[in-house]
């Protein structure tokens, strides 16, 4: 195994490997098939990591987690059960439920899906990084204030694909919400009041639809 | 007699949940996200047969694999399987790559057995394949009968038969079942993923043959049971003897994939009903053929509560003639729990679909025909309210009389929860410092309906303090023992048991301070007086403060696109009755919840079983579907306050009648009804004559 800086990685390798494949690729139009496979088993040889553990550098919310990781732990993997990082929640771990969302450079991403190896580099937001100096943001404290939460087991997730919609929209309607945290599930059913604080978050404010009626 | 204070200054307002800033950062620790020092990570291997006997299991490979601690078979060999993903051995090792490797690594010979049965509709046959040998997958039907239904069915103005079905249903709670468990000579502890701490507690001490007080639960958070974790499971047991063998705390997790299979569901039901009324819209004569399955536990005890498919019948009606046949059916699948108001959504399902169904033949309003039939007063005020709420005689029109291809339709649907009802046993404490902070402890969980919350309302009001500078402590079996979450019980039990601590606390501070009333202004000069021991004030579950059942009614308005058969739900109105509301806030979050898990089992959600492999063929969210965010309806809700009634747990009731309202409403639409679910697409077209009715159909 080659022994790589891990910082080079973020750098190097999955897209520098895949622009690296392209000129290979247009080298080989002209050349031998056989060629092309030698150089590109070569080219891979020489950006090939593990299968044992091999350091490797995060930066979550602002700060260095250095960790030895083999190359197939996921980033989720990496931050729940390499660091003491569990607001991001393992719901799923086939990226169809959302718990794991977090911001790679401000994108919302399902973490399950990610290498950590490959989010070397990017700028890693977990819920633990959103309040600052324990000051909530508007989209946790609309959270509180609306009950978007019940079992709770979903919501670091919905708050960061809401966050992340609000840096990109500071202003989105309903349908826009919807769509923020269309790849999110909650099981307790908290999907009216999650509408209601991204909106309230957002400055739109919302009302709910009850009415207490004393029996007579 | 005790009663609740009048004029409230937070019961029956909205209170933010007190733990909401812990879980909106992610401080809280589920037990999940527990990582007790040199913790391992434990996985489960399953059966891939549906049926099969094994011989034996060699573990020597798995425990080569670098990093891996621990591996135990479940049982001793031969071990008999009887569904897909029954467990056969776990494992444990420093991370979840090198559990994965072992798993793969562990040698399992097998001798399948190819004679197993998935389908209900088979397993109900003479000839059909025994789950367990020698005893038939059904028993004899139990019946029940009142009056003379043969004699009464000719006396009706108007007969309706229809065969009505409801699916196997999966919790999938969001944070899957398990445990983080730790056991050393000291005993046990595990950090449970549960509903019931104490009933927890219990079943590893007697599995483990422990002393109770050997093994301690603590369960700080979890993310939802829904009735499918009020015990360890097997998950538990393994976790425990893993750690064991380790010498390290194991941390086992099931994945999504293992929640289909192995820990719980909600029954089917195969509902045949024959139902009529007088001319004038009496009810008269009812009966009902019903089976369902409950997994390998049907017409067994299947630990979780819900053992049997039997539906209560003709649910919330009163027919002077009724015959009731019900059994359950064995089937090679994972067994069933109990799942939010067990019995009742397919109990509501069949009957009211039956009611409109009965209510169109005989060209009546089904809104009127049920105040005709329906004696319980709190339901027909609720569906009074509901009515004028929803504008039900401005939007009804006869079913199948709305114009155009995308038709709207309006149905209703009435639940009551007459289980339940408070844990008489429930005890807990208090602890008032000098220094006047105070800390209740009660041996209940948080399972998300805001347990922790009620406590710090009801200690606030009695006390005249704010509900934060009430300090709650629940989740672990040292503190005085509480009733599992289920049954929608909690609230009415630990409401009252809150109110008997303060009562008693203020007493004894009065005694000891000398201050009359040491509430509010008074609090802190009267803890002073406390010197330098704190008060810690026992208190346990008083009656006259809390009560059951609950009733509820709920109106439903769809769009049915009757090219594609696609049901959309614009709207839901939810009338509900919860006695003396504690905390507004998380009601209505309760009620949101059982309506959207409703609209989930009307539209959604199935357990889908291949009927050649015996696999579970939708074992995960992208074809085990739940509601999205873009899903949901406008949902509007009505709470009837009823203080005088005491406390009563809405949990259940909320999510009973929704199904049979969307149900309605789709057969309102389009005139035809779709008596399976979930309402599918392909099920709509078929019921309006445009495709064949599904050949993989259950039925």
């Amino acid at each position: 195994m080659k022994n790589t800086e891990p910082e080079k990685f973020g750098a190097h390798s999955r897209r520098a490997f895949l622009k690296s494949l392209g000129t290979v690729a247009a080298t080989a139009a002209t050349a031998q098939v056989q060629s092309v496979a030698a150089e590109l088993e070569k080219a891979n040889a020489e950006k090939t990591v593990g299968p044992g553990a091999v350091p490797v550098t995060l930066t979550v919310n602002g700060e260095k987690l250095k960790l030895m990781l083999e190359p197939r732990v996921t980033l989720l993997d990496a931050l729940r059960n390499y660091s003491s990082l569990t607001g991001a929640k393992e719901g799923c771990d086939r990226a169809t439920c959302g718990a794991c969302t977090v911001l790679l450079d401000d994108l919302p991403v399902y973490s399950c899906q990610h290498l950590a190896i490959e989010a070397q580099g990017r700028d890693i937001t977990t819920v633990e990084g959103l309040a600052k100096d324990g000051n909530l943001t508007p989209v946790q404290q609309a959270f509180i204030q609306k009950d978007a939460l019940q079992c709770g087991y979903c919501t670091p997730g919905f708050v960061m694909s809401v966050t992340a919609l609000l840096k990109k929209n500071p202003r989105p309607t309903a349908d826009e919400v919807k769509h923020a945290c269309a790849g999110n599930l909650c099981r307790c059913g908290t999907h009216p009041r999650i509408l209601q604080a991204a909106l309230q978050a957002a400055g739109v404010a919302v009302a709910g639809k009850t009415e207490v009626i004393d029996y007579a | 007699m005790p009663s609740w204070p009048a004029n409230t200054k937070y019961i029956s307002q909205s209170t933010q949940r007190i733990d909401a800033p812990e879980k909106v950062t992610g401080r809280a620790r589920y037990s999940s996200d527990i990582q007790a020092d040199g913790w391992l990570y434990g996985m489960i291997l399953r059966s891939k047969w549906p049926a099969a006997k094994i011989l034996s299991v060699n573990l020597d490979k798995a425990l080569q694999i670098p990093g891996i601690k621990a591996a135990v078979t479940v049982k001793d060999f031969p071990q008999t399987i009887r569904f897909y993903g029954e467990e056969i051995a776990a494992v444990a090792g420093a991370s979840k790559q090198a559990c994965l490797d072992a798993l793969r690594a562990i040698e399992v010979q097998a001798e399948p057995r190819h004679e197993f049965v998935v389908r209900e509709g088979d397993a109900i046959k003479d000839n059909s394949p025994q789950v367990w040998e020698g005893t038939p997958n059904a028993p004899a039907p139990r019946v029940r009968e009142t009056g003379a239904v043969d004699t009464a069915f000719p006396e009706c103005a108007a007969v309706i038969e229809g065969f009505y079905s409801t699916p196997v249903q999966l919790h999938n709670p969001m944070e899957t079942h398990g445990n983080t468990i730790s056991w050393t000579d000291d005993g046990v502890t595990a950090w449970a993923s549960t509903q019931g701490i104490s009933s927890v507690r219990d079943g590893l001490a007697g599995a483990l043959k422990l002393d109770h007080s050997q093994v301690r639960v603590i369960t700080n958070y979890m993310g939802g049971g829904f009735g499918s974790k009020l015990g360890g499971g097997v998950e538990g047991l393994l976790a425990a003897r893993l750690s064991k063998e380790a010498k390290a705390p194991v941390r086992l997790m099931l994945t999504r994939f293992d929640e289909a299979l192995a820990v719980g569901n909600r029954p089917s039901s195969f509902q045949k009903i024959k139902i009529g009324a007088l001319a004038d819209g009496t009810l008269h004569a009812f009966e009902l053929e019903n089976y369902g399955t409950a997994g390998i536990g049907a017409g067994a005890d299947a630990g979780g509560g819900g053992g049997g498919a039997d539906i209560p019948a003709p649910y919330i009606y009163k027919v002077p003639n009724t015959r009731v046949k019900q059994t359950a059916v064995a089937v090679n699948a994972g067994s069933s729990r109990a799942f939010r108001a067990p019995s009742h959504p397919p109990a509501s399902f069949g009957m009211e679909s039956a009611m409109d169904d009965l209510a169109a033949k005989l060209g009546m309003d089904p809104l009127e025909f049920r105040l005709k039939n329906d004696s319980n007063e709190i339901r027909q005020r609720e569906y009074n309210i509901g009515a004028e709420k929803f504008g039900w005689n401005e939007k009804y029109r006869k079913p199948g009389s709305s114009p155009g291809v995308v038709k709207t339709g309006i149905g209703c649907a009435g639940a009551g929860w007459p289980a339940g009802g408070p844990s008489r046993r429930t005890q807990g404490e208090a602890q008032i410092n000098p220094d006047g902070s105070v800390e209740f402890r009660l041996g209940v969980q948080d399972i998300g309906t805001g347990t922790k919350t009620v406590i710090a309302v009801v200690a606030a009001e009695m006390l005249g303090l704010k509900p934060e500078q009430i300090t709650v402590k629940v989740g672990d079996t040292n503190f005085p023992p509480g009733p599992a979450s289920g049954g929608s019980t909690t609230c009415a039990s630990i409401s009252p048991t809150v109110y008997d601590i303060c009562d008693k606390a203020l007493q004894q501070l009065q005694t000891q301070s000398g201050i009359a009333d040491a509430r509010g202004d008074n609090w802190f000069a009267a803890c002073k007086k406390l010197g330098v021991t704190p008060l810690v004030v026992p208190g346990n579950w008083i009656d006259g403060l809390s009560n059951r059942p609950a009733y509820g009614v709920q109106f439903a308005e769809v769009e049915v696109d009757t090219e594609t058969g696609l049901v959309t739900v614009k709207k839901v109105l939810g009338v509900h009755d919860c006695g003396l509301i504690i905390d507004k806030l998380t009601t209505e979050s309760q009620i949101n919840g059982g309506i959207i898990m409703g609209m989930g089992y009307a539209l959604y959600e199935e357990r889908v079983m291949d009927d050649l492999s015996g696999v579970v063929l939708n074992p995960n969210f992208e074809t085990y579907k739940l509601s999205g965010i873009g899903d949901v309806p406008e949902i509007e809700i009505v709470l009837l306050n009823m203080p005088e009634r005491g406390v009563i747990g809405i949990g259940e009731p909320a999510t009973v009648p929704t199904a049979a309202a969307i149900g309605n409403a789709v057969f309102n639409a389009i005139g035809a009804r779709v008596p399976s679910l979930p309402i599918t697409p392909a099920k709509v077209l078929a019921a309006l004559g445009k495709v064949p009715p599904p050949t993989v159909s259950q039925t």
